[in-house]
């Protein structure tokens, strides 16, 4: 054995005299190991216990829904007998909600398409893994193209008079303009707001537009898909 | 410890040969027979022998992926039994949800169990998937787990969605009538799909035999599989991702 092939070090060595490369440190990178974070217990019992409970829980909540929230059932399925509105399963009523505005190649395919994808890539995009806000830099030059973007899309739906996404849309706008706003150190939910980085704007928005497009499909859709209010 | 009788006797059936045979240890008093009891036991294997305190933590988690998990096991178990009642046949299929209502014992409780734990999936899958999002539970390490973790989202809306038809009703009907025809506006291959699909142009007999079929068999068994993985994955990937105010909060309450 040569002594370059040695790595041992110790009394023997002339790590000293010769030192051997044995780690890179990269520029802008810390050499720090992250501590493992906090105390860990035996998952038996600790985590089955609590998995146990969870079941219980569960079990006994939907005993009791059971119990005083019947299933439906209608008429016998019949082909030449059209219900008016026919709704699809309530998950999927944000997208029957999207066909009444859009074409059904853009709202039936392309939408949900993209949104699988974009669902897909997520962890893929290495953009600002430490969640820094979103006006932590480039400021002025940030907010101008969140107003395109924003002017774009508004225009874009007004066109189809999507009414149900411009609402939700608007409303997340507001408050992208409360966290621009806002100053450092004010009220904890404007700061709150202030801190958010890009990719929790997004995935608010997109859960704000589809929860509404749900909730405004399932309850306040009638006959034509007009509008009707479920008290009635 | 051991205090009354019961558990007397139940440690003294842990000692017991049979016992050892079959759970391949003695009781679990030591962290050694701690950990054997999930890494020697083949459904408890998936997961980690040993958790973060914190990750327990209720507001860690909500327990959202157990509940959806739980969910599963339920329905596979309010599932099988209504097998027991069903036969996936036009109009039968649509009397026999009569006779869960009218003739056996519990019927509708059993369908609305199966009906609200269904409900219940959906949305506990959704709010687990958008947790998980806001904690950045998908970065590095868990990119991959994240993937299993949408395949599974879309899994559950396709158990849920061919569930729908099997009661054959107007609502069924109708539902699976609308949905399939979004298909179909896929321009190139959204007619051949849908008829792949239903079986024929129609919502019809075959359908209600291939939603069965895809309800029953295809899509709990490729769940099951991806579930597995999933839970591997949490473990081979170092746990489950924490947010680093919480830790900092935690270590601050410490000192």
């Amino acid at each position: 054995m040569s002594d370059k092939t040695n790595y041992e070090a110790g009394f023997g060595s002339n790590a000293l005299k010769d030192p051997q490369r044995v780690v890179f440190i990269t520029p802008k990178t810390s050499a720090k190991v992250k501590g493992d974070a906090g105390k860990r217990v035996m998952s038996y019992p600790n985590l089955l216990l609590r998995e146990a409970i969870a079941l219980e829980v569960l079990v006994i909540a939907l005993v009791i829904l059971s119990l005083f929230w019947d299933a439906p059932l209608e008429q016998l399925a019949n082909p030449l007998l059209t219900p008016n509105p026919a709704k699809a399963p309530w998950y999927f009523l944000g997208l029957q909600e999207l066909l009444h505005y859009f074409p059904p190649v853009v709202a039936g395919i392309l939408i949900p398409t993209l949104v699988i994808l974009a669902l897909v890539v997520i962890p893929y995009f290495n953009v600002n893994i430490k969640g820094e806000p979103f006006w932590a830099a480039n400021r002025t030059r940030r907010f101008l193209i969140f107003l395109v973007i924003l002017a774009a899309l508004l225009v874009f739906l007004g066109i189809f008079e999507a009414w149900t996404v411009i609402v939700p849309t608007v409303a997340v706008a507001f408050l992208v303009f409360v966290s621009y706003f806002a100053p450092a150190g004010g009220p904890r939910s404007a700061e709150f707001l202030r801190t958010r980085p890009i990719s929790w704007w997004v995935m608010t928005w997109f859960i704000a537009v589809a929860v509404t497009l749900t909730v405004v499909g399932t309850f306040f859709r009638g006959p034509g898909w007009s509008w009707v209010s479920p008290w009635r | 410890m051991a205090t009354s009788s019961i558990e007397l006797a139940l440690n003294r059936l842990r000692e017991t040969r049979a016992w050892r045979s079959i759970f391949r240890r003695g009781p679990a008093r030591t962290n050694r027979t701690r950990s054997l009891a999930i890494f020697g036991n083949i459904f408890l294997h998936l997961m980690p022998v040993k958790v973060r305190e914190q990750s327990l933590r209720v507001r860690a988690t909500y327990y959202l992926g157990s509940f959806s998990f739980l969910l599963f096991l339920l329905l596979t178990v309010t599932g099988i039994l209504l097998m027991l009642y069903y036969h996936p046949a036009v109009p039968q299929a649509y009397l026999d949800m009569k006779d869960l209502r009218f003739v056996a014992s519990n019927g509708v409780f059993l369908r609305n169990l199966h009906r609200v734990g269904a409900h219940a999936m959906v949305i506990a899958v959704f709010w687990h998937m958008f947790h998980v999002f806001y904690r950045g539970g998908y970065r590095p390490p868990h990119e991959f787990n994240w993937v299993v973790g949408v395949v599974l989202m879309l899994l559950t809306l396709f158990l849920s969605y061919t569930g729908y038809l099997l009661p054959w009703d107007q609502l069924a009907f109708w539902a699976i009538t609308v949905g399939t025809n979004i298909i179909s506006a896929e321009p190139v291959l959204g007619h051949d799909v849908r008829f792949l699909l239903l079986g024929g142009n129609l919502v019809g007999e075959n359908a209600l035999l291939r939603f069965y079929v895809l309800h029953c068999v295809i899509l709990p068994l490729v769940a099951g599989m991806f579930i597995a993985i999933h839970f591997w994955r949490i473990q081979k990937d170092g746990g489950l991702t924490l947010r680093e105010n919480h830790e900092r909060e935690g270590h601050e309450r410490q000192d």
